[in-house]
């Protein structure tokens, strides 16, 4: 790539049910000044914003990014707006760091959010227009049959998603910023609780939150500023349509080609042992063994014993979601972006009681639709 | 900036509501004609980027169905913006400076008609303050032309001749909505919409799409013979308040026009995303465009003004100039937001 990027600062929002305490406007800004404050910067030092979120019926104000400009001080700048499902996050992320590899700015402020409480996201997400695939039943209900596709085929025990989700909200308690705190959850709580969509629980799925996060990416010349810059060594987006004969929905192909793209960028040849830490976008329990293989940390159909074994533990070799993940905080359109901040944090340093020991190399992840938009990137404490 | 070339642009007529189509439908036939014409085979294409927004269809993921006029399988890299079809090209432009791809294919696209454009438009303002005022996007562009008309002596006459000269040009655009010779004072005995706007100095509310294909450095001058070389693109935007600015300027039109590099040299032919007319004075203001300039030949958006491709459209009509050997250096504009809020101009050059 022409030019080095570097994430020189990041910032989260306190993620919950109902961030009644702050506007639209005052959730993105306080990630905002955050990831501004942590680089060392103020707002004038930006050059251009790139901000993203999920759909616009989920607040129900359309092009919010447009109202929103004076909060995140872009007058006089250019804004740019993102939106590629589920996956924005990471997107926003992506498109902001091509700003920088291009050359075109050397100083940008990239962000995402979701105020979910403005709306009712299942509701948004079940719209129906004629002659296209209805939803129906929000996310869950159009994920769970590809789950039991993955269990029938892999042959994984049934515990494996209360494992995940046991996991991911122990994980949470670590993290100041996480939607969920449930201290002493354990199997038999996840077990019952209610069964929404076969063979997701309540408990195995994701919440609906209130959050947003930001972060400022520049150029090697801008990095210098900070102590510990989170050098982007590779990124990769795809997309594939949502429905047609003969597709794998269980490992899009789009995330294996991803996936491939990005270790080749980065130098990556064996990802199970050369990455760190990983922050990987799991919104059902289940998705976490399903992305270990999908992601090519775990052949084909042995995902879920990566999950039984403990390896995916904060303590195990590959740790999945220190944060606490999806799982435990769920602003939908900042989501992906969370997980490209944290694992940055993570090899910055700065993940404090979920730090990783020793991570230099992190991957942060995102998908969305129906299983059919990916991106992610591969970050480093020391430059490629 | 690596060298970046416009070289082929596609569009779909633009029709008051295509109830035969949907957005796929209308999109796959312009898709496989920009791509013909780039002459880059579709599996080489290196990035594709798309302009759309949800609320025109009324569902969330609008965009999700269109990756079907694709054909993104293989998986392709793709991305979206919930902005015109302008930006989404800007994103592509950005995406190939990196130098890892030299081509892009670029959409945008929408069915006004499903809605009511004007009400949706609502949804747009600031939800706690302008919002629950539930001014339309007539009502607020009248703010903005009243404001034009009591600061520097332009009158309502000046809007006719450009509503006039709009549709005149539309004439000879095949893919123009509303077209035909009408004399300024003809217009102004129409019945105000919302003073001082009339019917003809708004947009039409139309359905359809653009594509254009974007391609770097040598593969450009490879596959086209006069390849609308981009020279300056850049967009800025101001605040969303009506109160806080001046209406009757644009200053953040005049600033992407200045970073883009207008002023460097002649324009011959501007194609301004003005769907108001007095906006197209105010743009000119911004962008010092003079008397020599050829605006809108193709009509512009008050002859046809798909919502999220009508700036794409923009851009390509110019380029169009480019390519067919008409013009030297042209300029392509789009706008979004409440009284041209947002502004994005694209410079581009024969060599």
């Amino acid at each position: 790539m022409a030019e080095r990027c570097a994430v020189a600062g990041i910032g989260q929002t306190k993620h919950g049910a109902k961030r009644t305490d702050v506007s639209m406007a005052g959730l993105v800004r306080e990630a905002a000044l955050r990831a501004l404050e942590d680089a060392e910067m103020t707002w004038q030092d930006i050059d251009a914003v790139v901000i993203g979120k999920a759909p616009d019926m989920f607040e129900g104000v359309m092009m919010p990014e447009l109202y929103l400009a004076d909060a995140l001080g872009a007058a006089g700048k250019p804004i740019m707006r993102v939106h590629t499902a589920g996956s924005v996050g990471g997107s926003t992320a992506i498109v902001a760091s091509h700003l920088v590899h291009g050359g075109v700015f050397e100083r940008v402020l990239t962000l995402a959010y979701e105020k979910q409480s403005e709306s009712e996201a299942t509701w948004a997400l079940t719209v129906r227009i004629p002659f296209s695939l209805p939803l129906v039943a929000g996310a869950g209900g159009y994920f769970a049959p590809t789950i039991r596709q993955y269990i029938q085929r892999s042959g994984a025990p049934d515990d494996i998603g209360t494992i995940v989700a046991v996991k991911d909200r122990q994980n949470a308690l670590r993290n100041p910023y996480a939607h969920l705190r449930m201290e002493g959850i354990t199997a038999e709580t996840v077990k019952q609780s209610p069964m929404l969509w076969d063979p997701l629980r309540y408990l195995d799925a994701c919440p609906s939150s209130d959050g947003a996060c930001a972060m400022v990416l520049t150029d090697e010349k801008n990095a210098a500023r900070v102590k510990t810059p989170a050098w982007v060594l590779a990124t990769a987006m795809r997309s594939e349509p949502i429905s047609f004969p003969g597709r794998d929905e269980v490992s899009p192909r789009a995330g294996r080609v991803a996936a491939a793209e990005l270790y080749r960028e980065a130098g990556i040849t064996n990802p199970r042992k050369e990455i760190d830490v990983a922050e990987v976008y799991v919104p059902f329990s289940w998705y976490e063994p399903m992305w270990m293989e999908n992601l090519g940390f775990a052949p084909k159909n042995e995902g879920w014993k990566m999950t039984a074994e403990g390896a995916t533990a904060f303590d195990g070799d590959m740790p999945i979601n220190p944060s606490g993940g999806v799982l435990s905080s769920n602003p939908i359109g900042a989501s992906g972006m969370i997980r490209f901040a944290e694992a940055a944090m993570q090899v910055r340093g700065q993940a404090g009681e979920h730090q990783v020991d020793g991570a230099k190399v992190a991957l942060g992840h995102a998908y969305g639709g129906g299983s059919q938009y990916f991106a992610m990137w591969v970050v480093g404490s020391e430059r490629n | 900036m690596r060298d970046v070339a416009v070289v082929a642009f596609a569009q779909s007529p633009s029709v008051r509501q295509d109830s035969v189509h949907n957005e796929v439908e209308i999109l796959t036939p312009v898709i496989a004609e920009a791509i013909k014409r780039s002459g880059i085979p579709r599996k080489q294409i290196g990035f594709t980027c798309s302009g759309s927004c949800d609320y025109l269809a009324g569902v969330p993921f609008a965009f999700v169905q269109a990756l079907d006029a694709v054909g993104a399988w293989p998986p392709i890299r793709e991305s979206h913006v919930e902005m015109d079809g302008a930006w989404a090209l800007y994103e592509a432009w950005v995406r190939l400076q990196i130098g890892d791809v030299d081509s892009a294919l670029v959409y945008g696209f929408g069915k006004s008609s499903i809605g009511d454009p004007r009400e949706i438009s609502v949804a747009q303002l600031d939800p706690y303050y302008l919002a629950p005022l539930g001014p339309d996007s007539v009502s607020v562009a009248a703010i903005q032309a009243r404001a034009l008309l009591e600061s520097n002596g332009h009158t309502e006459r000046d809007l006719a001749e450009v509503a006039a000269r709009s549709l005149r040009n539309a004439k000879t655009n095949p893919n123009a909505q509303v077209k035909g010779d009408f004399e300024p004072d003809e217009l102004l005995e129409a019945p105000y919409d919302v003073s001082p706007l009339r019917s003809r100095d708004c947009p039409p509310i139309s359905d359809g799409a653009a594509a254009v294909v974007l391609v770097a450095g040598d593969l450009a001058r490879k596959v086209c013979e006069r390849p609308a070389w981009i020279t300056g693109n850049d967009h800025r935007i101001e605040a969303h308040s009506l109160g806080a600015r001046d209406l009757a300027k644009s200053p953040s039109a005049a600033l992407a026009a200045e970073k883009a590099g207008v002023g460097d040299g002649p324009v011959d032919v501007a194609e301004l995303h003005a769907p108001f007319s007095h906006q197209e004075l105010i743009l000119r203001a911004a962008m010092g465009l003079g008397e020599e300039v050829e605006i809108n030949p193709s009509g512009g958006a008050l002859a046809a003004n798909p919502i999220m491709a009508a700036g794409l459209i923009r851009i390509g009509e110019a380029a169009s100039r480019i390519m067919d050997g008409s013009a030297n250096r042209v300029l392509g504009h789009a706008t979004s937001g409440p009284c041209l809020q947002q502004n994005l101009v694209c410079v581009m050059e024969a060599r």
